[in-house]
């Protein structure tokens, strides 16, 4: 048993079900005691979905754990073909049906010969696989199950399109940005001349599963999402896939370099090192910030990064690489992924963190006082707590991390957005001097609560008086820092020369 | 059963598949952790009971919240961890951390199904690290969202005092010195404060209400001399209402059977089964009712309704002789129909998940009686609905308010069907007199917003889809 406040992703039928509900009529039934359906509540509000979300449950009750599902499953399954017309039906298992050990396949081959649309029973085990890793399955799952089925009737087409072309693969409901991304990435391949063949799951029809072939290569964005696919249709079709996530302007530039060298490979000689640079230093607002007196100010500020592999370690990159960030710490949540993060990032910061534990991470962000955070909404409060501001970068995320309006992470539209976002998260430079200068706006007397556990020491009066003059967004810093300098030296009472020795020491 | 002898009600029931939409009853302790005050609630489940938490109580999960998961790994499930052990440490654990007066394990899906020993296991550790330790098994295989509060009372109802204890002489004890100078005051003051009471045996009420309503109803109690000796729940654990043999209780919520179950055969108190508080028409005859079995001749409580129903007419107006459709998901739906109807609306079907006829006989009796004089057909309540065939009698009904969960809400809009999301209800403050403006604030807010919209056009936010 583990003693656990928050969790960073969800349980695996949540991704199972991101899935399913990503592609175009294709419903889920999930095996689940009432109230197991959050998932159309999330969907329904974060998404400010307009349908209702395909997915039903079918119930476990008291008479299920007394004598089994029996039909209940099975009619659930014909009754929704019937009522909905599906392509496709998921059953999906969740942590309940998993210890029942019910015989789930037994009802999909049972049901199946009854409706018009498919059935799958998702391969995935509650207690083995997590949101991410589920929704990575159930993507490869499907797209097999088409393949295997077109290839089986001898449908499936064999010619690659006349000009270059793309599957974007990973893109899927309650992503974060995922909508904002995709628009982007196309917008990106429009650019480039490259014409986009499938986009899955979002959207798709599983009838389109087929075409997926014809395309040159395929795009993974997302690390956490669609590679399990990619590795299938390259070992099964021989189709290449880049997998450099197109997030800040050197890894856009990286991954569009990776796309050149791949459809040139199949004959299609191009040249896309003028577009690049145009984009770069003329289109993209990103290149000319990090070149600006802006981001000078921000050159060797400290942040902590958290977040999913992806937008962690695009955000590590970012802010060390492109805007002289210091990162004093960066870290994933994606255990299981753990090597691929650490190969990434270990240049670009001094600490690596990988923990599921919300409490080990909040801790590290108490230690290493980074003027910014860049985490996901745990980490925002944590910040909220601390007086740190934060710029939230992955899932999991509230209402307010769906925006209406225009906001990618990726292409060059992306690196504008991710500039925007680093800058209005730190100090503006100029406030930042002014309130050095004039000793702050903030006439409040005592400091209160600061984050670590009450003092023993006593502040004078005069050294109070001085704290009172410091900014406050440093002022617990300072704070902490004096009193750790003084606890060491053994003095009781803090006065204004404990603080300017402990300035002097330690820098505080 | 012995309902089936019931004389036949006009009120047409049925029952259809329990495919609908509820929170999952563990979300009670995101508001009971709020009410008793020195409470820890650990919720012993999976993964999945976390998010649903995590992501159904939003924003109150930052606020260092006095609820954990007790997260279960395939260890625990095999039985390769023993729990009494593992339940030791994380409970050791939240003591040092916390030092709650009572932590209350909530029992979930996966415990019943590996027939995990809770009740049995409570009292051995509490025993151990002296702390009391409450049960409830509030799980999704039995229980509907609201549900879950009635399990957790039903389980403290054991935990209250059978006699007063001497309470009373520690707390002057306490006092000691503040006591010795207020001495003759505050003697006086008591024994005034006495005599406005009635004397009547004593009543305890059940049922989990914000503090404001609680003082809210509790002094309209006081109007009519009855004298509320306690509530189930208090503010703090260690204030747990003495409750005797041949005590008299009340609830005030609809969904609270196993609590008032308990309540009589287990703690052999005497239950006034009475109509509930919410609306200014339930109110009253929640009132009344108690006045009578404690005999006691109510004063003015017909002009002070009349006097809220008045104020209440620039709402009432927007809503008269329109129409109410509750898909049902937390066991308020029948007193609010009840109420709405009184208020001129017409409701066709009310939804619930469970219906409890003998607990609520009192509120059903009320809402047949209610609808003969408006004069409206009586709504047909479905019990376990089926949310597929609701939304089907949606579209042919076409009512003018859905009351529905958050599932639905946005689909059904985007159709051009009013919604008002049901969880609001369950969150608000409904109870009382004072508190009818509130239900209806709520339940005009999306036509009042809507006969802002109406002069745009912007009904229906679909496409027409294909297979109709």
């Amino acid at each position: 048993m583990k003693l656990a406040y928050w969790m960073y992703a969800g349980p695996a039928h949540i991704g199972t079900l991101r899935i399913a509900s990503s592609f175009k009529n294709v419903h889920a039934i999930m095996h689940a005691p009432l109230g197991d359906d959050y998932f159309n509540v999330m969907r329904s509000m974060l998404e400010r979905e307009r349908d209702f979300t395909p997915v039903t449950a079918s119930i476990v009750d008291r008479n299920v754990l007394a004598r089994g599902s029996q039909e209940k499953v099975i009619d659930n399954i014909t009754r929704k073909d019937k009522e909905e017309n599906p392509d496709l039906i998921v059953l999906t298992p969740t942590c309940t049906s998993s210890i029942l050990q019910e015989d789930l396949e037994n009802f999909v081959t049972r049901a199946s010969m009854d409706t018009k649309g498919d059935v799958l029973l998702a391969d995935v085990n509650h207690y083995r696989y997590n949101e991410l890793q589920a929704a990575d399955r159930t993507l490869h799952q499907t797209v097999k199950f088409y393949l295997d089925k077109a290839k089986k009737k001898d449908e499936l087409p064999t010619d690659k399109t006349e000009i270059p072309s793309v599957n974007i693969i990973g893109i899927s409901t309650l992503g974060f940005h995922n909508q904002h991304d995709c628009t982007e990435l196309k917008r990106l391949m429009a650019e480039l001349g490259i014409a986009v063949n499938e986009v899955i799951p979002d959207g798709a029809s599983v009838h389109n599963l087929k075409n997926l072939p014809r395309a040159w290569f395929n795009l993974v964005p997302y690390r956490e999402l669609g590679m399990m696919t990619a590795e299938y249709l390259k070992s099964e079709f021989d189709m290449p896939y880049v997998d450099i996530t197109p997030m800040g302007v050197v890894e856009t530039a990286r991954c569009i370099r990776k796309i050149q060298q791949v459809i040139n490979a199949q004959g299609a000689e191009v040249d896309y090192e003028k577009y690049i640079n145009n984009q770069t230093l003329y289109v993209s607002q990103a290149a000319w910030f990090s070149r600006s007196i802006d981001c000078q100010n921000l050159t060797g500020k400290k942040a902590v990064v958290f977040g999913d592999n992806t937008h962690a370690v695009a955000m590590t990159k970012i802010l060390a690489r492109e805007m002289g960030i210091h990162v004093v710490l960066a870290g994933t949540y994606c255990k299981y992924d753990s090597d691929w993060f650490r190969e990434q990032v270990s240049e670009y910061c001094d600490e690596v963190l990988i923990s599921e534990d919300n409490a080990e991470i909040g801790d590290a962000i108490a230690r290493h006082e980074p003027s910014a955070i860049f985490g996901t909404q745990m980490e925002r409060h944590v910040g909220k707590r601390l007086d740190i501001p934060c710029g939230v970068i992955a899932a999991p995320i509230h209402i307010q991390n769906f925006p209406i309006g225009y906001k990618p992470f990726m292409g060059y539209e992306g690196t504008n957005q991710i500039a925007d976002l680093v800058y209005n998260s730190f100090t503006l430079g100029m406030e930042d001097h002014l309130l050095e200068i004039f000793g702050g706006h903030d006439t409040k007397e005592v400091i209160t609560k600061g984050i670590s556990a009450g003092s023993d020491l006593s502040w004078d009066k005069e050294a109070t008086g001085e704290l009172g003059k410091i900014p406050g967004f440093v002022r617990g810093k300072v704070k902490r820092n004096t009193e750790k300098f003084a606890r060491e030296r053994g003095f009781a009472v803090i006065t204004l020369e404990v603080m300017y020795a402990a300035k002097e020491s330690v820098g505080a | 059963m012995t309902l089936a002898k019931e004389q036949p009600s006009a009120l047409n029931f049925e029952c259809e598949t329990g495919n609908y939409h509820t929170f999952c009853p563990i979300s009670c302790v995101a508001w009971l952790y709020q009410k008793i005050e020195d409470s820890f609630f650990l919720v012993i489940g999976t993964k999945t009971c976390g998010y649903f938490l995590q992501n159904a109580m939003g924003v109150m999960i930052f606020a260092e919240p006095r609820y954990a998961m007790a997260e279960l790994e395939e260890g625990d499930i095999s039985a390769k961890l023993n729990d009494y052990e593992e339940l030791k440490r994380l409970c050791l654990q939240i003591k040092r951390d916390r030092n709650p007066s009572v932590i209350v394990w909530i029992g979930t899906c996966t415990t019943e199904i590996i027939k995990m020993d809770l009740e049995g296991l409570g009292p051995r550790l509490e025993a151990e690290i002296g702390i009391p330790i409450v049960t409830a098994r509030a799980n999704g295989l039995d229980y509907a969202f609201t549900q879950g509060e009635d399990t957790v009372l039903a389980a403290m109802a054991h935990k209250c005092p059978t006699v007063a204890p001497k309470q009373e002489a520690e707390k002057k004890e306490r006092n000691a010195v503040s006591s010795l100078l207020n001495f003759g005051r505050k003697k006086e003051e008591v024994t005034q404060e006495e005599s406005e009471y009635k004397d009547h045996t004593p009543l305890v009420l059940f049922g989990s209400l914000p503090d404001p309503v609680v003082t809210n109803l509790t002094l309209e109690l006081k109007k009519q001399g009855v004298k509320v000796s306690g509530w189930l729940p208090s503010k703090r654990f260690t204030e747990l209402p003495v409750i005797e043999q041949g005590y008299y209780t009340a609830g005030v919520n609809p969904f609270l059977s196993r609590t008032a179950t308990t309540l009589m055969r287990r703690r052999k108190t005497k239950l006034i089964g009475a109509p509930f508080p919410i609306g200014p028409d339930g109110t009253r005859a929640w009132i009344e009712k108690i006045c009578s079995v404690l005999e006691i001749e109510p004063q003015g409580l017909e002009e002070r309704e009349a006097k809220i129903w008045a104020s209440l007419e620039d709402y009432i107006k927007l809503i008269r002789s329109k129409s109410v459709f509750f898909m049902g998901d937390n066991l308020l739906e029948i007193s609010l129909a009840r109420f709405l109807i009184r208020c001129g609306m017409s409701c066709h079907e009310i939804g619930i998940p469970y219906m409890d006829k003998r607990y609520q006989k009192a509120e059903l009796d009320l809402l047949e009686k209610t609808c003969n004089e408006m004069g409206v057909a009586i709504p047909t309540i479905v019990e376990k609905p089926d949310n597929y065939n609701q939304i089907q009698r949606i579209y042919d009904l076409k009512p003018d308010l859905v009351i529905t969960g958050m599932a639905h809400a946005n689909p059904l809009e985007a159709r051009g069907i009013n919604t008002k999301w049901s969880v609001e209800f369950t969150f608000a403050q409904i109870h009382g007199f004072t508190n009818a403006r509130d239900i209806l604030e709520l339940a005009t807010r999306p036509l009042r917003r809507n006969n802002n919209l109406k002069e745009l056009g912007w009904d229906k936010l679909v496409q027409e889809e294909a297979n109709v």
